[in-house]
């Protein structure tokens, strides 16, 4: 099992989520994240230019069984990009084990 | 009793009312320009403001202001604690176009307006208290004095060519301006405001709110310059009207176009304050202009005043709202402009109307400057850096404007 960690625009948040339930991943966690990349973003305010020290963007947590990784990866890497500075990134990390808490069921029964 | 007479004194008490809600439309805008850690504070300085100016007002600063014949052409004049009707008061002979009380209220309003001016520029980091001590003395003593001068018969009034000012770019909007600026200088800059020699901007916390502000605030200076007519005169005042709608209007398009121009953005607030620039601009004369005259001095006002904004910020005053912009540079050059455009337009109005900022100015600074000055000596300016970083409603008032308002955003996927 994987975890996979994907910080994406929040503009492509509900693109890459319909994608994903597209090819079976209907589990996951999002939230908003506020961070510093290569992108930097300037606003103006009466005269005066400054960089807002932070961007915000999308986070989704994502735990799939191995099958389900290359599609999952292949399918935000595919909508979330714009080729833009920014677009994000995403992490995956092998997972030691995971728990259904209603039934008590393990690993990949469990998800 | 004449129907002219009713007519005439009704309008101007409905100007009063005008002017009444100009408050609010200066508590919110500075609301808007500024963090809403601070908001309780500001909203509770101009809810003060304006019960200070018409006690004040009522206790001594109307016969300090209107003291009467015996001071005509003098600097200085009182006639007395209170308020005291004089024979004739409500029937047409104190005046034929209004009763005593309507000269009075309609005054009162106009006093707290200085000390708004004064809060704006000031705010995010003045002692409560030293600033309600502060509008005590400037709303109570200064301005009635300097208001006298002109409008109250005074020397300036008494000059060869009288100094002109129709409803107070000089007398009201300049006195609080001349305040701001003697008040920003002594407090100094907001923390964080310019670090390592750049300018770091903290923007305001409501645009919206600082938006229904100025529409408000233009709402009520329709009653400022049309209840300034001091009679319902149907061709004066209509004229009024048209003056001050299109200096606005100008003063709008005149800010939105130097913007782009000289700092390459959209900018709401400077538009808005555009709009108030061209507002200041109008007062002195808006009875004396015509269609274009009112246009140019709207449009100049509105270019005016993002300079101006964009310069104080440079020389390290921190203004957060552009009070000394709009109320100060833009009241001297609405001053002016009675000298230089409309029907009383001549060299030697320049010269009068120069005589009348610089007197006012002069005055003005000192007071404020030596009331800042004996106040931050002793009961102190400033509040602490903590306070300053923490904000003032928790500081000043142990509340805050939004104490739900850090609830995780709601947001509905489908």
């Amino acid at each position: 099992m994987k975890k996979v960690e994907a910080i994406i625009r929040t503009s492509k948040f509900e693109e890459v989520t319909e994608a994903l339930a597209e090819v079976g991943v209907t589990f996951m966690s999002f939230y908003e994240v506020k961070g510093h990349g290569l992108e930097k973003e300037y606003q103006t305010y009466r005269g005066a230019t400054y960089d807002v020290g932070y961007i915000p963007r999308t986070k989704l947590e994502i735990v799939v069984s191995d099958s389900f990784l290359e599609p999952t990866l292949e399918t935000i890497l595919r909508i979330a990009k714009t080729g833009k500075v920014g677009d994000g990134k995403i992490f995956v990390t092998h997972l030691e084990e995971v728990y259904r808490i209603r039934t008590g069921e393990q690993g990949s029964e469990a998800l | 009793m004449e129907a002219a007479f009713v007519t005439n004194n009704l309008w101007i008490l409905i100007s009063a009312i005008l002017v009444f809600i100009m408050h609010l439309g200066f508590a919110t805008l500075e609301t808007g320009f500024t963090q809403s850690k601070n908001t309780v504070n500001i909203l509770f300085k101009n809810t003060t403001i304006v019960p200070i100016g018409l006690l004040t007002y009522a206790f001594w600063g109307f016969n300090l202001m209107y003291p009467g014949e015996d001071y005509a052409g003098s600097f200085f004049g009182f006639a007395g604690f209170g308020l005291e009707p004089p024979a004739g008061a409500n029937d047409g002979t104190y005046n034929a176009n209004y009763t005593y009380w309507t000269d009075f209220i309609f005054q009162a309003m106009f006093a707290a307006t200085a000390a708004t001016i004064v809060s704006g520029a000031v705010a995010e980091r003045i002692k409560l208290n030293s600033f309600l001590v502060f509008t005590l003395f400037y709303v109570g003593i200064c301005y009635p004095i300097t208001g006298m001068w002109d409008w109250g018969g005074g020397f300036l009034e008494g000059l060869e060519t009288p100094f002109y000012d129709f409803a107070g770019s000089t007398l009201v909007h300049s006195v609080g301006g001349w305040a701001a600026l003697a008040g920003v200088i002594l407090i100094g800059a907001r923390k964080g405001k310019y670090v390592d020699g750049k300018i770091r901007p903290i923007p305001g916390h409501s645009m919206p709110l600082a938006t229904v502000g100025v529409f408000l605030l233009w709402f009520g200076w329709y009653g400022f310059n049309g209840g300034s007519v001091l009679s319902a005169d149907p061709g004066t005042l209509s004229l009024v009207f048209v003056t001050t709608s299109l200096a606005a209007a100008a003063g709008a398009i005149g800010a939105l176009f130097t913007s782009l121009v000289v700092i390459r953005s959209n900018d709401l607030s400077m538009v808005l304050n555009g709009i108030l620039g061209g507002l200041v601009g109008i007062t002195a004369g808006a009875d004396q202009m015509g269609v274009t005259d009112a246009i140019l001095i709207g449009f100049l006002a509105g270019i005016i005043v993002v300079i101006a904004v964009v310069t104080i910020d440079r020389l390290r005053l921190d203004d957060p709202v552009g009070a000394i912009s709009v109320h100060l540079v833009c009241g001297i050059w609405g001053t002016l402009a009675v000298g230089l455009f409309g029907g009383l337009a001549s060299v030697s109005q320049v010269i009068t109307q120069l005589i009348g900022i610089v007197c006012v100015g002069a005055f003005c600074f000192a007071f404020a400057f030596g009331l800042f000055y004996i106040l931050k000596k002793t009961l102190g300016l400033r509040v602490s850096e903590e306070e300053e970083m923490e904000g003032l409603d928790i500081g000043e008032h142990k509340m805050r404007a939004y104490p739900d308002i850090n609830k995780p955003a709601e947001k509905v996927y489908s």
